[in-house]
């Protein structure tokens, strides 16, 4: 085997093994790399969110009808269609906040309570004209959360 | 075949008379991609006219991890076969590169503010694009910082090899984890789910900003020749002063 190729072999070779290496890492540190966990997540992982003392984060839609104001304090739940979760908030929502919106919050949970320090929208994949998202809830095969 | 592309003479000739096709569609593409983008392009029906940041964002992003790709390519092409070009290739590659990223990050914290309610958040998709962003830098630095220039090529060309796995965490981040970045709109199952008007745009500005880095970097690799060139005949011109004197 010539120089070449015995150079292209090792950098093949390294790259396999880097590649590999980066997977396992990737594989064994998956709990830090996850930004948020769904509700039904939580309790798959966890059981019982009396386990939880962490701050964690909660992602998933903002349950339909039941956001309620109690002075500065915004209580809503979380959803992911399976489970839900329970959060009081105090403090500036994003400008995207509403029913069906999928948001990302950040806080401690308290008797079955989730006290989020930190509320984010999160932006689906979907970009479209007003017209157009109009005309989808017009006949009824809008997905998105609603207005 | 590498012989035959890696000739300084050959590659000056073909470039030159390609340059100004390249120049002439950047240019284009540029106005036309910044005229549909920020003029005659819908609103989006929940992000106003913030969704215009897009058509920087995405192409930056995507020429951030492609020419990352090319440079990684390209030093293997130097380790392996010890084209002296491709090692012009890549260093003229790397600033561009990094440009791209530094616009992808500060596009997308200026999108982020007003949509997710933050600047920054350290989830798969924003954290990986700093790495490369960083991959970059290294690369940059490294391939300074020896005496002998041939050991700085070689040692960056192994970083740059390295950071290689860090493309598929970038571009896979949002489907393999929960993040806060939302997954892909274009290349997707089921066909690109934004609307037609805005993806005339996106892919002009892509068309634009693919043609501008290609550009550049000819423009680089090309004043790098010259530089080499000087220096040659700067030896030469020294070594025939000693010569004469001695």
């Amino acid at each position: 085997m010539n120089a070449k190729y015995r150079r292209l072999f090792i950098t093949i070779i390294i790259i396999l093994t880097l590649g590999l290496a980066t997977k396992l890492i990737l594989m064994a540190l998956e709990d830090n790399i996850v930004y948020f966990y769904t509700p039904n997540d939580l309790i798959e992982k966890f059981g019982d969110t009396k386990n939880i003392q962490n701050k964690i984060r909660i992602g998933g839609l903002v349950l339909e009808s039941s956001i309620k104001k109690e002075g500065e304090k915004t209580i809503f739940m979380i959803t992911d269609r399976k489970k839900e979760v329970k959060v009081v908030f105090k403090g500036p929502l994003p400008d995207l906040f509403r029913e069906g919106q999928g948001i990302v919050a950040e806080g401690m949970f308290q008797n079955n309570n989730f006290i989020a320090s930190e509320v984010l929208a999160k932006h689906d994949e979907n970009y479209m004209p007003p017209e157009v998202a109009d005309a989808l809830k017009k006949n009824n095969v809008w997905k998105g959360a609603s207005d | 075949m590498f012989d035959w592309l890696a000739n300084p003479n050959r590659f000056n000739r073909i470039t030159e008379k390609i340059q100004p096709c390249i120049l002439f569609i950047t240019i284009i593409t540029l106005i036309s991609g910044l005229y549909f983008g920020l003029f005659d392009s819908p609103k989006d029906y929940q992000q106003g006219d913030a969704v215009r940041i897009m058509y920087v964002h995405v192409p930056s992003a995507w020429l951030a991890s492609f020419l990352y790709f090319s440079l990684a390519i390209s030093c293997v092409f130097y380790l392996v076969w010890k084209h002296p070009l491709a090692d012009l290739v890549s260093s003229s590659i790397a600033p561009i590169g990094a440009l791209f990223s530094v616009l992808t990050l500060v596009t997308g914290s200026l999108w982020g503010k007003p949509m997710w309610g933050t600047w920054w958040v350290w989830d798969a998709r924003l954290t990986s694009m700093l790495v490369l962003f960083f991959f970059y830098l290294g690369y940059i630095l490294l391939s300074n910082a020896f005496e002998r220039k041939i050991d700085g090529s070689k040692t960056a060309s192994v970083l740059a090899i390295v950071g290689l796995i860090n493309l598929p965490i970038v571009k896979f981040s949002v489907d393999w984890w929960h993040t806060l970045h939302q997954p892909a709109s274009i290349i997707k199952i089921g066909g690109p789910s934004i609307d037609d008007k805005m993806l005339l745009p996106l892919i002009l500005m892509i068309f634009a900003l693919s043609f501008f880095s290609l550009y550049m970097i000819i423009l680089n690799v090309k004043t790098k020749l010259i530089e080499k060139k000087c220096e040659a005949l700067l030896l030469k011109s020294n070594l025939e002063e000693i010569s004469k004197t001695g």
